[in-house]
């Protein structure tokens, strides 16, 4: 038993994996209902996902700068969804999301305020109203992520592991009952058995070349679920960032940072001719901002595909009708920031191009975000249904935040009247094996292999997909399934990237291989789903598409969407 | 011609004599230190091991290192086209070549196991 020795064997009620807002959300929930919880990262805690990285926009029903009422905010969400919503997941998030931002706001997040104390609220495209709160300047995530964070430290129940990358849900009697996976800081094996175990991983944008997240943002939430027996859903719906900073070169600053650029001061989105163009495609901004994501990308997409783009291969955002004290009043550092870049907004345009942002298909959930595993539960981004074919801007934070608290609620209560108590120990030697084995070198470089398989998918699973080309990119996948192998390269150590590499690759190719199967099958063209050789919206093609293992094969099957009538899930 | 960017990398685990290896780089303007090493990564050597997840958002602040004495972010110090040399941070445990265990005690595997 020489394995087991070498392995770390921990033990909670519930088990998060991943720190942004939704698993730090989890954590808190769960520990307030009185059972322990491990909150694990692959990176540092609260540091390493997309939430950290949000810039602006949270959207909740709060009414403080004109009325609002959240089925307002649904109506909108729902719109955007372009019919793919499960009403029942979009209207926890636009009813409970204000109770979340309420409660961020007496933990002193530090929400924007006028003078009179009133929330600001700006008016993000897609919302009827002004409907989303922020933190100056460009800090909306960094003060969620230490408003949360500091919050966790303060709960005894909870506690945090960093560096910790989990590699397999253990399932046994067809329930989730733990986690495997590895001590990234000193390559040590890890056993985790929990009553409950909540993902909370986020999304999968690492995929694409160019995009807005962090590079954890592998989709091994995604592979963790599915092979654990969950079932995925509607993911060919990746959402593009339409205006991602293109050129010149920035250091420091966030590519989606130009999105509270357009929210404050409008901006004009110029083609090669220095002319407006989101006109010719039906939307007519004059200065504002009210472009759908979907929509927006697409337009600069033709405009490219036109010869009317800019030199680096997108389009310019201009704000040099804004005078220098408007610039500096909205952004007052920011704007020296990028002076130290060579920026001037007065005197210059800069260029700008979609950008992989958010993904809205994922683990298909219940309302009280449970997969179809038991005990197995997910959270965030990683979590289908809530966003539909195209997400609403400034919905993403408070669906981390809403999804997070229920997940940890429902899986402390889970936990608390779990059958049997936690086990000791989880897993075999030989299911810990591929862990602690040590093995040869790889015989490919795999983060140049990243790298390729970051390219491919952008070119045939980005904003505009065939047929040709993605039966192109699943052989490419097939081949690259093949050169990875079965096993990990090298040996445990510690902070050993070439072992984080195999691993994430294991995940993302899967991932890669869902999302071009999908979008191969969707034969039309729906919010972020763009087809050129199925230009249209098909009607009958208002379904999910659900995935799911069966005898270690992906089966593609299509469900109804729940859009009607939305049902009293809420509490 | 195109000019080149000299990274003179600290490499090693943590335990033992720590050797310098250099790389060198194809330089465009406007790079930062991080794109140099994830082009190492990359292309030229991918056993070099540095911490960073953000990707020069500057945001989870994982990626700080000692670049050419001085401590800074890998994201948003500039790499030039001349000899720079990059070392783990002095003050932290070391782990691997550029990595060190900056989470706090009470964050890490050891704390608990």
């Amino acid at each position: 038993m020489k394995t087991r020795a070498k392995t770390a064997d921990l033990n909670a009620d519930v088990l998060v994996a991943g720190s942004g807002a939704a698993g730090m959300a989890a954590a808190l929930a769960a520990a307030e209902r009185g059972v322990r919880v491990i909150l694990a990262d692959r990176s540092l805690i609260g540091r390493g996902g997309a939430t950290v990285m949000a810039q602006m926009t949270v959207a909740a029903a709060l009414g403080e700068e004109v009325p609002d009422h959240w089925e307002a905010h649904l109506a909108d969400t729902m719109a955007a969804g372009r019919g793919l919503c499960e009403a029942d997941l979009a209207a926890l998030v636009c009813e409970e999301g204000p109770r979340d931002i309420r409660q961020l706001d007496e933990w002193n997040i530090g929400w924007a305020r006028r003078s009179d104390g009133r929330l600001r609220q700006v008016h993000a495209p897609g919302h009827d109203r002004p409907r989303c709160v922020y933190v100056d300047f460009l800090a909306t995530g960094p003060a969620v992520s230490k408003t949360l964070r500091a919050r966790l430290q303060r709960q005894q129940r909870i506690t945090r592991i960093g560096d910790l990358y989990i590699t397999d849900v253990v399932v046994r009697d067809g329930t989730a009952c733990g986690a495997l996976g590895f001590s990234v800081a000193d390559g040590r094996a890890v056993a985790i058995a929990a009553s409950a175990v909540v993902l909370a991983t986020g999304g999968l944008t690492r995929l694409y070349g160019r995009n807005s997240a962090s590079a954890n943002m592998t989709g091994n939430g995604h592979a963790l679920a599915l092979q654990a027996g969950a079932e995925l859903m509607d993911m060919e719906f990746v959402q593009f960032f339409p205006i991602g900073h293109l050129a010149p070169r920035l250091v420091g600053m966030d590519p989606i940072m130009w999105d509270p650029f357009r929210y404050k001061l409008g901006g004009r989105l110029l083609n090669s001719e220095k002319r407006e163009f989101l006109n010719d495609y039906g939307v007519e901004e004059r200065g504002r901002y009210v472009a759908t994501r979907d929509h927006a990308t697409h337009s600069i997409l033709k405009e490219v595909e036109a010869g009317r783009g800019s030199p680096a291969g997108g389009v310019y955002l201009s704000f040099q009708h804004v005078p220098e004290n408007k610039l500096r009043e909205a952004f007052g550092p920011v704007i020296d920031r990028l002076a130290r870049n060579g920026i001037d907004l007065t005197k210059m345009p800069v260029e700008v191009a979609p950008i992989a942002h958010y993904h809205m298909g994922g683990v298909r959930v219940d309302p009280t975000m449970e997969t179809r595993v038991p005990n197995l539960f997910a959270a965030g981004e990683l979590v289908a249904g809530a966003n539909g074919a195209n997400r609403l801007s400034g919905n993403a934070i408070t669906e981390a935040l809403v999804f997070g608290r229920r997940a940890g609620e429902a899986a402390a209560t889970r936990a608390k009247t779990a059958a049997s108590a936690v086990p000791n120990e989880i897993a075999s030697p030989e299911q810990l094996e591929p862990l602690c084995a040590s093995t040869g070198d790889p015989a490919h470089n795999l983060a140049g292999m990243i790298l390729e398989l970051q390219g491919l998918v952008a070119d045939v699973a980005g904003p505009s997909r065939n047929e040709k080309g993605l039966e192109q990119g699943l052989l490419k996948l097939a081949q690259m399934r093949v050169a990875i192998g079965e096993v990990p390269p090298g040996r445990p150590g510690p902070y050993n990237l070439v072992r984080v590499d195999w691993f994430d690759l294991r995940s993302m190719l899967i991932v890669a291989e869902v999302i071009m199967r999908s979008a191969c099958l969707r034969t039309e063209s729906r919010g972020a789903h763009q087809r050129d050789d199925f230009p249209l919206l098909d009607n009958s093609w208002a379904q999910h598409q659900i995935v799911s293992l069966r005898d270690g094969a992906l089966a593609f099957e299509r469900a109804p969407v729940a859009n009607g009538e939305v049902a009293k899930v809420s509490s | 011609m195109s000019r080149i960017a000299h990274l003179i990398i600290h490499r090693g685990e943590k335990g033992e004599i720590p050797t310098l290896r250099r790389y060198e780089v194809p330089h465009t303007p406007g790079q930062s230190v991080l794109d140099g090493l994830r082009y190492v990564r990359a292309t030229l050597d991918p056993t070099l091991n540095f911490r960073h997840s953000c990707i020069s958002a500057n945001s989870c602040k994982e990626c700080m290192i000692v670049i050419d004495g001085k401590i800074g972010y890998a994201c948003m110090v500039r790499l030039e086209p001349r000899e720079m040399l990059l070392e783990p941070l002095p003050n932290k445990p070391h782990l691997s070549d550029l990595a060190t265990e900056i989470a706090p005690p009470d964050e890490r595997l050891d704390h608990v196991s």
